[in-house]
């Protein structure tokens, strides 16, 4: 297996070798690991790539998956547009 | 981790790990830096990572282009590998009335005494920086091509990175739980993994910082109060600079990767340390956004999140030793521009912690609240 070709995070690109560093750099949270290498930080927020993060991280340290904390999963869930968060709001004073 | 330091650091937010890192680089040895989460888990992650030097106030605008100085040669400075993703396509400050623009004037004034490239612009000359800006009711605007944005995290690691290679220890997951004294001289901090011994602390918590100095009994007169922030998905370049408003209250950039990141002060609210996200946050941002930024509409918003400003009588920075407390400094009270100011206000703590002359001719000491000099920054958001 090439890891310079299997891709962890498919909304940012990021190979499982950039997580490997990551990971061997000392950054064995997958909080940190978004924020140095954006994995999860594109439209679908991680649901795959954190996972796959945690086992990695899991495999490497030797920290059993069940204590390795997930990335935090923010508001607008799925994404939406700012014209779809608008046009239910606008009241009349905005007109 | 040392039981024993020379100073003990608290917070590793960007603030904290330049203060690490330009102690080290005098020569200061022994520096630990504590770390309740992961390095840059506070305000500094949190932020909109904008840096300007579009400033009102002279110690402003010098601590600002110091500062960028910095940033344009971080690799080389602190020689390290990281690409703190600096882009340089400036700040484009809107007017929306004729006193605003007269402030801005005066803020030029300042800023070319110091050679900060700023200039002030009609609403034609800001349409053709940013063609699909709504210049509707723009009365002017200011513009410094050289202001512009970094990567947070890049950033505080680099320096985590640089202070590490000069000596520093750096524990992460190590929260501070209690500061000791005894005849208002430090004698050290308790963490929840020991004890370390120490007779200096700087104390650059963020909006926690008020918590810990309570620790030894300093109350601060600063609070913390939630701001909220939202990112888009990417799409192809349309804005180059940040644009950003005092009066109709926003900031909007788009970051080098294509994603847009924006937010605007919040009205009324509780002083709290709240980092919970808003249904009424995305909506007022979307309108004030898609209004400024037309062609906004249709791009999917993708995550929002809150941090804490932590506030200081006069919004000001408050970089500076505690009387009451031998060996007790603080490095507080950054408002909205914390981040930008973080690669001086490392080197001005650094000489207040070894006594030294300091670096730069500012104010930021704690007693100037008593002494009645509060600074009149006219351009906070
Ligand atoms: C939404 C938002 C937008 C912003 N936009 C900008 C901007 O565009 N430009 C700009 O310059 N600034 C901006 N700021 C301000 C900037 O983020 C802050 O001023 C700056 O990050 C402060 O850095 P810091 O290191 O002091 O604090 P923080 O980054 O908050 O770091 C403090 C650290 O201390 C740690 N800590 C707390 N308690 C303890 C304890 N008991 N033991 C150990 N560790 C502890 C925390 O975990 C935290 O990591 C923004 C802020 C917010 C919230």
């Amino acid at each position: 297996m090439d890891e310079n070709k299997v891709i962890i995070c498919r909304c940012e690109d990021v190979t499982l070798k950039e997580i490997r560093n990551a990971i061997r750099e000392g950054f064995t949270t997958v909080e940190e690991i978004k924020r140095v290498t954006r994995s999860g930080m594109g439209p679908c927020q991680g649901k795959t790539c954190g996972l796959l993060i945690a086992k990695e991280i899991s495999q490497m340290t030797g920290k059993p998956m069940e204590e390795i904390e997930l990335q935090n999963i923010r508001p607008p869930y799925g994404g939406i547009t700012f014209e779809e968060v608008t046009k239910g709001t606008i009241t009349e004073n905005d007109k | 981790m040392k039981n024993k330091a020379n100073v003990v650091v608290i917070g590793g937010g960007v603030v904290g790990c330049s203060i690490a890192y330009n102690l080290a680089k005098k020569g200061v040895k022994d520096v630990v830096l504590l770390e309740k989460s992961y390095l840059s888990s506070g305000a500094t992650g949190r932020c909109g990572a904008g840096v300007r030097q579009q400033w009102g106030t002279k110690q402003n605008c010098l601590l600002a282009s110091e500062s960028m100085n910095i940033f344009e040669n971080f690799a080389d400075i602190l020689q390290i590998k990281r690409d703190i993703e600096l882009k340089q396509k400036g700040y484009l400050l809107l007017a929306y009335s004729d006193k605003e623009l007269e402030q801005f004037k005066k803020n030029i004034e300042v800023q070319h005494s110091l050679n900060i490239p700023s200039v002030l612009l009609t609403p034609k000359e800001a349409k053709e920086i940013v063609p699909n800006l709504n210049i509707e009711k723009l009365v002017g605007a200011a513009y410094c091509a050289k202001d512009g944005h970094a990567n947070p995290f890049q950033v505080t690691l680099g320096y985590a990175e640089a202070a590490q290679r000069l000596g520093v220890e750096i524990n992460k997951f190590t929260e501070v739980k209690d500061i000791k004294t005894k005849n208002d001289a430090l004698l050290g901090v308790q963490t929840n993994k020991g004890f370390i011994e120490c007779k200096k602390v700087v104390v650059a918590a963020g909006g926690w910082t008020q918590n810990i100095t309570k620790m030894a009994k300093i109350d601060l007169p600063i609070y913390s109060e939630r701001h909220e922030i939202l990112v888009t998905e990417s799409v192809k370049s349309i804005l180059d600079p940040m644009l950003m408003s005092f009066s109709y209250n926003i900031y909007c950039q788009q970051e080098p990767v294509g994603s847009f990141i924006m937010g605007y002060g919040p009205e009324n609210e509780p002083h709290s340390y709240n980092m919970e996200s808003s249904w009424k946050f995305l909506e007022t941002m979307s309108k004030k956004a898609t209004w400024l930024l037309p062609p906004l509409k249709n791009i999917r918003i993708i995550r929002q999140w809150a941090g804490l400003y932590n506030i200081s009588p006069d919004r000001q920075p408050i970089v500076s030793q505690i009387n009451q407390v031998e060996g007790l400094y603080v490095a507080c009270g950054f408002s909205g521009h914390g981040f930008m100011l973080a690669p001086a206000v490392g080197i001005l703590m650094a000489d207040i912690v070894t006594g030294d002359k300091l670096t730069y001719d500012v104010i930021l000491d704690l007693e100037r609240f008593n002494r009645g000099e509060i600074i009149e920054e006219p351009s906070v958001v």
